[in-house]
């Protein structure tokens, strides 16, 4: 007999593990990719390939040389994912440098300035956007219409919140005629940044998370809710506002519900505590994307929230046992 | 189906040894009888060196508080009164006995023959209780509390019904589940004496439906006794936490500490120390004996022994073909819960459910990553707890915002540790922290 192990319970474990986490959100995200693979075609295979392997070098490179440390971490798949969400943010024709700026936003400051994985309070992923938004508004906001293959010199058009954004502002429900069918909008035959456009395929990854336990339902069924519930009030009460199922279809909503606002770093802890973030993460997307500068005011909505997570934990616990004794 | 409503998670569940019958382990060598057998004062030796015992010889009394006394399982002479090795890994206070024969005391009843309720209408709710004392008799489950004082509610509460926990939600143990399928009649008589004993007309058996055999026979069993329910439980950890337990049966949580079961009205009893009551009240046999379960993987056969309390570890493994080359721990109990042994030399005791060995490979933890906040651990938790948030809070010393934070409610089921992705060992650092608490607690306590 060789020596025996002593240590304390429990001596069995699920067999969960962070990478099984993150490949479980990537291959969550292969619909959306694979539908923006066909409608943006070249363009978006050299975004997201930009975006990955900048974000999986800048990791590498920092622990390596900055914080000489001796681990491996870029195999956990998190900088992937980061990439991925990144490159996912982005339009189509984005030149290759302002990626690259956007992944060591991401990643360097998002991230490895704080530790590392687990440490940041912030999603890396909408830092390195809304970096790149407010530093490059113009290529940021420039999106390519769908259905083309290229890379470069793709023809631009006005996106539906673009659209939703100028009819408010002239006070024109007419305007909104302009706005592709709710059908186009679910399947993703629309104008936006290259991993937000397909609905369905977004809610495809979303179902697959669930099964597998990846993530719960708090956080993306209170947005979706809460923006549905507010757009369609007023929609009632002003038709300038878009038709709620479109509200809901259009943008980066789906893609921030079900994959931004959930990342597990940033979100909070307990059931409770992550309906009541994502509600308010509806409510300031409705407000910005109606009264707001921006068009789109999901990643700021989120980002925001992320702030506010850690206030959430302190005040929101999970119900005790023996909390409700009768 | 029902179940607690809080958390949990659902382990493999590696029921191998439940096609095997309950028999009988050889008689060892020597016997080692611990005097720690049990929660609270332990008990004092009264037997010394050269003395001879028989199997049911009182040799430990009582310690002064809350205590229970000691039984020889064998029959042979004292070889020394002397701190022993126990499952605690310290050396404890220990009666070691050099075994000659099996010779009972007289006074046991070792026949076979079912004594019914009815066949003793001379029983008062006080004697069962005196001998249920005088039995040493403590909880088998493996939390090894006092059973007399349990059947003894404190001034001011009423027990409405009595559980008995046949849960045995610990992956690997099927003890408890043998012993329904081979005495479930004395099982039923021992529910009805505490049913008796505490006066109350509502008696539940709570089974998970992992044992459909166990549920099916019981039911059977229970169907002309009035007042007894077998209830079936969907398959969840840690169903058999006594708090847990009542929820799922009764749908009553128990408030925080330090209130107590009592509190909503329950007293549980685990399965095995139903039929220990019913062998003391109806058998006038004292608890020197029980059935453990002794598994693994790389086990040639594993078996449900019926032990002799004293039996040293190894005798047992003997017993079901050996140890294993691979082995690489040893625990006493199942794997959520259980102890890793230091070594075979320790000896069975009235809480010894099961004996687990796991091969090299099981043994070893993975290197703990960072917490990625993931709050699965949260969900997993079958109290309300934030593990990530006590062990975090115990790692930095915060005792007293461990405290707000509730940290004496951790039953320490493992459920947090089991569920974490980034293998961290939460409840390593939530035990440091709720031991210290407890301290800080009492000595507060004291002071007033």
């Amino acid at each position: 007999m060789s020596k025996l192990t002593i240590s304390l319970s429990p001596h069995v474990h699920s067999g969960d593990s962070v990478s099984r986490n993150m490949y479980g959100v990537i291959l969550a995200l292969i619909p959306a990719l694979i539908a923006s693979l066909w409608f943006f075609g070249l363009g978006s295979a050299i975004v997201l390939a930009t975006s990955v392997v900048a974000c999986v070098f800048f990791e590498w490179a920092i622990t390596r040389f900055i914080l000489r440390r001796d681990t491996l971490t870029i195999t956990d798949g998190s900088a992937i994912l980061t990439g991925l969400l990144l490159g996912f943010n982005l339009p189509s024709n984005l030149p290759l440098w302002i990626i690259i700026i956007g992944a060591l936003v991401a990643i360097g400051i998002g991230k490895m300035t704080f530790g590392g994985l687990g440490q940041n309070p912030f999603n890396p992923a909408l830092a390195g956007r809304i970096f790149l938004l407010i530093s490059f508004p113009v290529q940021m906001t420039s999106w390519p219409v769908s259905g083309q293959m290229g890379y470069i010199d793709a023809e631009t058009a006005a996106t539906p919140l673009a659209i939703m954004k100028n009819a408010i502002k002239e006070g024109n429900s007419e305007l909104l005629d302009k706005l592709p069918s709710s059908i186009d909008m679910l399947i993703g035959q629309t104008g936006g940044s290259l991993g937000e456009i397909s609905a369905l395929a977004l809610l495809l990854g979303g179902c697959y998370m669930l099964w597998k336990r990846i993530i719960t339902w708090h956080i993306p069924v209170s947005i979706i809710l809460t923006v549905f519930i507010l757009a369609g009030i007023m929609h009632l009460s002003n038709p300038v506002y878009a038709d709620p199922f479109q509200v809901i279809l259009s943008g980066g909503l789906m893609l921030g519900a079900i994959f931004m606002a959930t990342d597990y770093v940033t979100s909070p802890m307990t059931g409770r505590g992550q309906i009541i973030y994502g509600i308010s993460i509806g409510v300031l997307t409705v407000l910005i994307r109606a009264f707001g500068a921006y068009p789109e005011g999901m990643s700021f909505a989120i980002f925001i929230m992320n702030g506010f997570t850690p206030l959430i934990n302190h005040y929101v616990k999970p119900r005790r046992f023996g909390e409700t004794a009768k | 189906m029902k179940t607690f409503r809080l958390g949990g998670v659902h382990p493999a569940e590696n029921k191998i040894s439940a096609g095997s019958p309950i028999r009988e382990a050889a008689l060892p060598k020597q016997a080692i009888i611990s005097m720690f057998q049990h929660i609270g004062a332990p008990a004092v030796p009264v037997v010394k060196r050269g003395d001879t015992v028989k199997v049911g010889t009182m040799v430990g009394e009582p310690g002064k508080g809350l205590s229970v006394p000691v039984f020889s399982g064998v029959s042979g002479k004292v070889n020394k009164v002397d701190a022993m090795l126990d499952s605690s890994g310290l050396k404890r206070m220990a009666v070691v006995i050099d075994v000659e024969g099996d010779e009972w005391e007289e006074s046991i009843d070792r026949t076979p023959d079912l004594v019914r309720l009815g066949d003793r209408p001379d029983l008062t709710p006080a004697d069962i209780v005196a001998k249920v004392r005088e039995a040493g008799i403590v909880g088998m489950g493996g939390a090894t509390f006092p059973t007399g004082v349990k059947l003894s509610p404190p001034p001011g509460t009423k027990a409405t019904c009595v559980i008995v926990n046949a849960v045995e939600c610990e992956p690997y143990l099927t003890a408890d589940h043998r012993l329904m399928l081979e005495k479930p009649d004395q099982i039923l008589v021992g529910l009805q004496l505490i049913m008796k004993a505490v006066g109350v007309d509502k008696g539940y058996i709570g089974i998970e439906n992992n044992k459909p055999d166990a549920i099916r026979l019981m039911q059977e069993k229970a169907a002309g006794i009035q007042g007894i329910e077998v209830v079936p439980l969907k398959v969840k950890y840690p169903q058999g936490g006594e708090k847990q337990l009542i929820d799922a049966v009764i749908g009553r949580q128990v408030p925080a500490p330090p209130a107590l079961p009592i509190h909503v009205g329950a007293i549980v009893q685990n399965v095995g120390t139903v039929y220990a009551i019913y062998e003391a009240v109806m058998k006038n046999k004292p608890l020197f004996e029980r059935i453990i379960t002794v598994t693994g993987k790389s086990v040639s056969n594993p078996s449900n022994l019926l032990a002799r309390i004293g039996t040293p570890m190894q005798q047992l493994i003997d017993e079901v073909g050996g140890l294993p080359a691979d082995t690489g721990k040893i625990i006493g109990g199942g794997p959520m819960m259980g102890k890793a042994l230091l070594s075979l030399e320790i000896p069975v005791t009235k809480g010894s459910s099961g004996l687990l060995i796991m091969n090299d490979k099981e043994s070893r933890r993975a290197t703990p990553q960072p917490c990625i906040r993931c709050a699965k651990c949260v969900a997993a938790c079958p109290m309300g707890l934030e593990p990530y948030l006590l062990a975090k809070l115990s790692k930095a010393a915060e005792w007293e915002q461990c405290l707000q934070n509730d940290i004496p409610s951790c039953i320490e089921c493992g459920s947090c540790a089991f569920t974490c992705p980034s293998h961290r060992p939460l409840l390593d650092n939530i035990r440091v922290g709720k031991t210290t608490v407890m301290g800080i607690l009492r000595a507060r306590a004291a002071k007033k």
